[in-house]
């Protein structure tokens, strides 16, 4: 009787987890079909699949667009990191006055909306001949995720055992060498993690990217919403699109599942 | 896939291993000036950029709010006071968007933090395939939001070819319009389904965290499956929840995605986030979106602050380290 209900619970989950995941398992499957196939009603599950939607996407110049993306994402994520490894280290293992000070500020400014600043940096950009920029766009992303990394960072620092550090000091080691020999190689998976967020925010970002830029600075996000139009279907097209979009950050987040819950939680969460 | 399986305490202790004050003390010496000099250094650059990027244009938009300047105008700039908080606060678009980012918010919270709930509890038990279903489940916080709206919009939510009204009819019911009919309900679905995830991560780290010696104590006490849960495990997901609750809430105060994409803000869906973005880019009203904007800075700071303040303390009462 308990195996029984044991069971029928599971089946109820893999239920509920098979519905929850649909959207994404026909969108999928829906890039793979003809326009006709993906349009018909009642939906055809037998029907010859083609890659025809993703040389479509192609043709439409979605390489590009992917290339800002990565190009947005990457050279905001380095820089993040550049700044949060430093500052998080000041913040967790030297000591510093007014620690919480510091950390508070920078988490408000996670916390303030966009709107707090969209329309000065609109006018700035545009004054200094900016916008649709590619380099702007790393820079604004790289604001958007440094109090997020700098709380991860602090939070895997703490994990650093004390011990580590100060023996590292009596033998005398420089900052450098205490930074790169002893406390780098510890942390590396949290930087990992760091990355992976900071990566995954800046991939999806839209409404920077769809203010901010136009065409040579495009990235993929405010580009989709172009295979919507009134002329004709774009269902199979626009889900080939999205699948190749949504790709890297899905992947990436399957694998890094762990660091990715840490990483959404501020690391208030291990 | 061995994830989020650790039942360690759960919550991360302060940063800092000695306590803060004793160390400022030992930083009297000489040394130890050398070393707050230098941790100072280390902490300047990311700050400067920090301030460079978020609160200078914030100040500046401060600025802009005082002033009349519509772009369709733009040699006439002149300083108004408190003209456009005048019409803010006395036109009714404000409060019906204040009305419209509230009842977005509020259910999207709920609803996904019920959903999170469920779905945690589903998988804090061994059977087949658990990393899989778990797999499955986080997917669509990590689909970008834009091709999230754009995907059930057109092939979940549409009248006509809408896999959701496919279903309703499997099951005998009528089709709905949804997105012509229930603008804000299509919003709330999409958001719901974007953010269980984000919650359900949370609450399955909490419910992972609690001591199994004492559940099953409880069992053999003779509890049934439902009282230890209401009488253990919830009080135990308290703090998890806030957390849940408080971050998801922030992220959801801020969207703009599936309003811009799915509803253009028609039909209650013109959330705060949304009528700066009309007034400024498309109405060209410089000075009124920037009181706006200020506005909204304010109510978020109002929620924010009381998040920050749940957040510093379940820090602080976290760990002992």
């Amino acid at each position: 009787m308990r195996k029984l209900r044991g069971s029928l619970i599971t089946v109820a989950t893999w239920v509920i987890a098979l519905l929850f995941f649909f959207p994404v398992a026909w969108m999928v499957f829906t890039s793979f079909k003809t326009e006709n196939a993906a349009a018909a009603i009642p939906p055809t599950i037998f029907t010859p699949l083609s890659f025809d939607q993703y040389a479509a996407v192609f043709d439409r110049g979605m390489a590009s667009y992917l290339l800002n993306s990565l190009m947005a994402s990457v050279g905001s994520t380095l820089i993040v990191l550049l700044l949060a490894i430093p500052g998080a280290y000041a913040l967790s293992v030297r000591p510093i006055k007014r620690i919480q000070d510091v950390l508070f500020f920078f988490i408000s400014t996670r916390f303030l909306p966009a709107a707090a600043s969209i329309i000065p940096v609109f006018f700035i950009l545009k004054t200094l001949g900016a916008l649709d920029n590619i380099n702007a766009m790393i820079l604004l992303y790289a604001a958007m995720n440094l109090p997020i990394a700098i709380w991860m960072m602090r939070s895997f620092f703490s994990e650093v055992p004390t011990e580590i550090i100060e023996a590292a000091q009596i033998d005398g080691a420089n900052l450098r060498t205490e930074m790169t020999r002893v406390v780098l190689p510890i942390l590396l998976p949290g930087i990992a993690a760091v990355a992976l967020i900071c990566f995954i925010f800046s991939w999806n970002e839209y409404f920077l990217a769809t203010l901010l830029t136009t065409f040579d600075a495009r990235t993929t996000p405010p580009f989709l919403a172009s295979f919507v139009d009134g002329r004709g279907q774009f269902l199979a097209v626009l889900s080939a699109a999205s699948t190749l979009a949504v790709m890297p950050v899905v992947v990436a987040g399957w694998l890094a599942q762990k660091q990715l819950v840490r990483g959404l939680a501020m690391g208030a969460v291990k | 896939m061995s994830t989020i399986t650790s039942p360690t305490s759960g919550l991360a202790g302060p940063a800092n291993p000695t306590p803060p004050r004793a160390r400022d003390k030992e930083s009297i010496s000489l040394a130890g000036k050398r070393k707050a000099r230098q941790a100072r250094g280390l902490v300047m650059p990311a700050l400067f950029f920090s301030i460079a990027l978020t609160q200078i244009p914030f100040l500046v938009t401060i600025y802009f709010s005082f002033l009349d300047w519509n772009q369709l105008r733009p040699n006439e700039i002149k300083f108004t006071g408190l003209s456009n908080y005048v019409t803010v606060f006395t036109g009714s678009e404000f409060f019906s968007s204040l009305v419209a980012t509230v009842t977005i918010t509020g259910s999207a919270v709920i609803l996904s933090l019920l959903f999170g709930l469920l779905f945690a509890v589903l998988l804090d038990r061994k059977f087949f395939g658990q990393g899989v279903v778990r797999t499955l489940m986080i997917t669509p916080f990590l689909i970008m939001p834009a091709a999230a709206a754009l995907i059930w919009k057109w092939s979940m939510l549409d009248a006509n070819v809408g896999m959701v009204n496919v279903g309703l009819k499997l099951i005998g019911l009528p089709p709905v319009a949804w997105n012509t009919d229930f603008p804000a309900l299509t919003i709330i679905i999409l958001l719901t389904w974007q953010y269980t995830p984000f919650m359900m991560l949370i609450l399955l780290a909490g419910l992972q965290s609690q001591s199994r010696e004492v559940l099953e104590a409880a069992s053999v006490d003779g509890a049934g499956p439902w009282r230890t849960f209401q009488w253990m495990t919830l009080p135990h997901l308290r703090q998890y929840i806030e957390i849940a609750v408080l971050l998801g809430g922030i992220m959801l105060l801020q969207v703009f995605d599936p309003i811009a994409i799915m509803t253009k803000g028609t039909g209650g869906t013109k959330t705060l986030s949304y009528l700066l973005y009309e007034r400024a880019f498309i109405g060209l009203d410089i000075g009124q979106a920037a009181a706006f904007g200020v506005v909204t800075v304010i109510i978020t700071i109002v929620v924010a602050t009381i998040a920050l303040r749940t957040l510093f303390r379940v820090f602080m009462e976290g760990g002992t380290r």
